[in-house]
């Protein structure tokens, strides 16, 4: 889950790492009002997850009053890049001195977290990374270990920061390492990391993704919602337990499994189809949960036909079948299904679905042989 | 010949009680896998259809004897699991759980990594098959006979899917391994491509890899070194968009990294064919080994 900058920095302070003070707004008025609170200048920045929301207009210095109620009317409803901004964070404007960059990943190939640190802050650290690779510090971390004060030493000297922030810029990345372990994110990122003409380090950006999977430890966290990264559809399927990826295309696609439902994604793309979806059911689906997911690929209005991919192994094949005959007696779709059932029990849910004759229900023996017949049946 | 499990797998579930652990390890027990022992805290003294549970992964090593474990009990518990199975010295581990915290699964690689004596599949994964000698997790083994393919993949019904398609065109296999669709699977690709090259049964190893990561590409570099007999591999998400997260946890594109298009270019640039599609695999494989 991708946190908004105002919420990654509230995270942030929880764990004692310097931010800015703020607000966020979600009408004019909360900004204004916020923005009085706080004091002028202030920044009024739009809370989407993009990069470049200050070059696309999303983020203001307000000088007064006025200017705060101009630009949060301005931002608030703004679309940046098919996002629309349903909130503003207001904060007082940072005077920089210098601007670096921070960050922790959760580095797969190494397994371990990678910590970087560079004085080239405050653009595209990819670019950085290309450009300039020796710019930026790394570092990996043994997770049995944790991270120590040497690291942060090491880190602040290899990257050449000034002499003078050495020691809060370490202790700033413990502090960073602390967050990331204790919130179990998978990444967190502050650019720009700055410093003030009176020397102080804060974080002026926070990025920060956490792991899904330890939601359950951090029901706070869990709680955090981010309204205009949403689709309709994929909250939807978030509150029903299903793993779904809206798509732009118009054939729905039912699997059991990622890595199944993305060979059928390319199957159905090789076949001349577009997905409409990326749905996996997931493993051992019970028929609710086939009924369940059936609605939420129906109620996107562009499906033309709906392609079922099912491979079972947990999954069983006749409660695949019995949740689809469920899905039709309450929903009775208008478009075509095509359906593939192999796997455990699948003699059992193909005879299921001979016997219900279902309307426009098509069966096909392969997988190839069904994206073939749900692309003619899209056109 | 097979690879991690066969006739000598002694095998223990944690989790053996409850309905998933249970219906699956009495499947493979059916199967021909030597089930010894189950593993639930509070349930020692029990049995399920005759097989003993005990309170702790040791006793369960003790009193019969495991050397295998299976792992099926839910997220908040399973990584404390794995390392009760490393610390009772158990040899394989075998981890089906799925939604496991990431966090938890990098300590308990680190741990098992750090201390060298067991090897942890998974987790997220179906499991191992070595047909006719021994079934552990929730593959179904009724569509694989013996043979000579050697599979390992990142995805369950994946797996299934290309193992349907070789067994259609009559390959049969030494062994499948699924290891699972998570940030940090306990093995690797090139684990289990050196376990198949020196594995003398095994004549073609199938590797079927996914989107994100860069397990695929290593294992590219791993088989130009190392590997001498015919690889073909499968890379499942080549229309995944970019930022979206496909269902595995470890399945999403990072800006150009980790696509499916630059890992099948890798594994092609050292000579590994890769099937567009499952059923090419399985042409491919027909292809190599002159069938």
């Amino acid at each position: 889950m991708d946190l908004l900058e105002y919420q990654g920095k509230q995270l942030f302070a929880r764990h004692g790492i310097p931010v800015p003070s703020g607000k966020p707004a979600r009408t004019v008025e909360e900004a204004v009002d916020a923005a009085d609170e706080i004091g002028y200048p202030c920044a009024v920045k739009a809370q989407v997850q993009i990069g470049g929301r200050g070059k696309l207009g999303g983020i203001k210095i307000a000088n007064n009053k006025e200017e705060a109620r101009e630009y949060a009317g301005a931002i608030l409803g703004m679309d940046i890049r098919g996002l629309t901004v349903y909130e503003v964070w207001i904060e007082g404007a940072s005077q920089i001195a210098s601007e670096y960059y921070a960050s922790i990943v959760f580095d797969r190939s190494a397994k371990a977290p990678l910590v970087m640190l560079s004085t080239k802050g405050g653009m595209d650290i990819e670019a950085v990374a290309d450009e300039d690779p020796d710019a930026i510090a790394r570092l990996h971390v043994d997770p049995l270990l944790g991270f120590q004060d040497f690291h942060g030493r090491r880190l602040a000297y290899e990257a050449g920061v000034d002499a003078d922030v050495v020691r809060p810029i370490g202790a700033l990345l413990k502090k960073l390492y602390t967050a990331f372990i204790e919130e179990e994110a998978t990444l967190v990122e502050v650019n720009p990391l700055i410093v003030t003409p009176e020397r102080e380090v804060k974080a002026l950006d926070a990025k920060v993704t956490l792991d899904n999977n330890a939601l359950f430890r951090h029901p706070d966290n869990a709680e955090l919602r981010d309204l205009s990264g949403e689709d309709p559809q994929e909250r939807m399927a978030k509150e029903r337990g299903l793993t779904y990826v809206k798509l732009d295309g118009n054939i729905g696609i039912l699997g059991n499994g990622a890595g199944l439902v993305m060979s059928t994604l390319d199957v159905v793309k090789g076949a001349g189809g577009e997905p409409a979806n990326f749905l996996d059911a997931g493993g051992g689906s019970k028929a609710d949960a086939i009924t369940s997911a059936v609605e939420v690929i129906l109620s996107d209005a562009k499906v033309k036909a709906v392609l079922f991919n099912i491979f079972g192994g947990i999954t069983r094949c006749d409660e695949v079948a019995r949740g689809l005959i469920e899905a039709f007696s309450q929903l009775s779709p208008k478009v075509p299904f095509v359906v593939r059932l192999d796997g455990t029990n699948d003699k059992e849910g193909r005879q299921i679905l001979a016997e219900a004759n279902l309307p426009n229900v098509y069966t096909e023996a392969t997988m190839d042989g069904a994206a073939a017949k749900v692309v003619e049946l899209a056109k | 010949m097979s690879i991690l499990i066969d006739k000598n797998t002694r095998l223990v579930t944690t989790g053996l009680t409850g309905s998933e652990g249970r219906f699956h390890s009495l499947r493979n027990r059916d199967y021909g896998t030597n089930l010894v022992a189950g593993v639930t805290p509070g349930k020692g003294g029990q049995d399920v259809e005759g097989v003993p549970v005990f309170n702790t992964l040791r006793e369960a090593v003790d009193k019969q004897g495991a050397n295998t474990a299976m792992i099926f009990v839910p997220p908040p518990f399973a990584a404390d699991s794995i390392l009760e199975a490393e610390e009772a010295g158990i040899e394989l581990i075998i981890a089906i759980t799925e939604g496991i915290p990431a966090h938890d699964e990098l300590r308990a690689y680190q741990v098992i990594k750090k201390n060298g004596r067991s090897r942890l599949i998974g987790p997220n994964c179906p499991g191992i098959l070595s047909p006719d000698k021994a079934n552990v997790g929730i593959i179904p083994a009724n569509f694989f006979k013996p043979g000579n393919v050697g599979v390992v993949s990142r995805s369950g019904t994946l797996t299934y899917q290309v193992g349907n398609e070789l067994a259609l065109s009559g390959f049969g296999n030494s062994s499948i391994v699924g290891i699972g669709g998570d940030p940090v699977p306990g093995s690797d690709f090139i684990d289990i491509i050196g376990l198949f090259q020196d594995d003398p049964e095994t004549e073609l190893i199938v590797m079927c890899g996914e989107i994100g990561g860069d397990a695929e590409e290593r294992a590219a570099d791993f088989i130009a070194a190392n590997v001498t007999k015919p690889v073909v591999g499968y890379i499942a998400g080549f229309t995944a968009p970019p930022g979206k997260q496909m269902g595995h946890a470890g399945a999403i594109v990072s800006g150009s990294k980790g696509t499916a298009a630059a890992k099948a270019e890798a594994l092609e640039a050292k000579g590994v064919k890769v099937g567009r599609t499952p059923t090419e695999v399985a042409k491919i494989a027909m292809e190599i080994l002159g069938r």
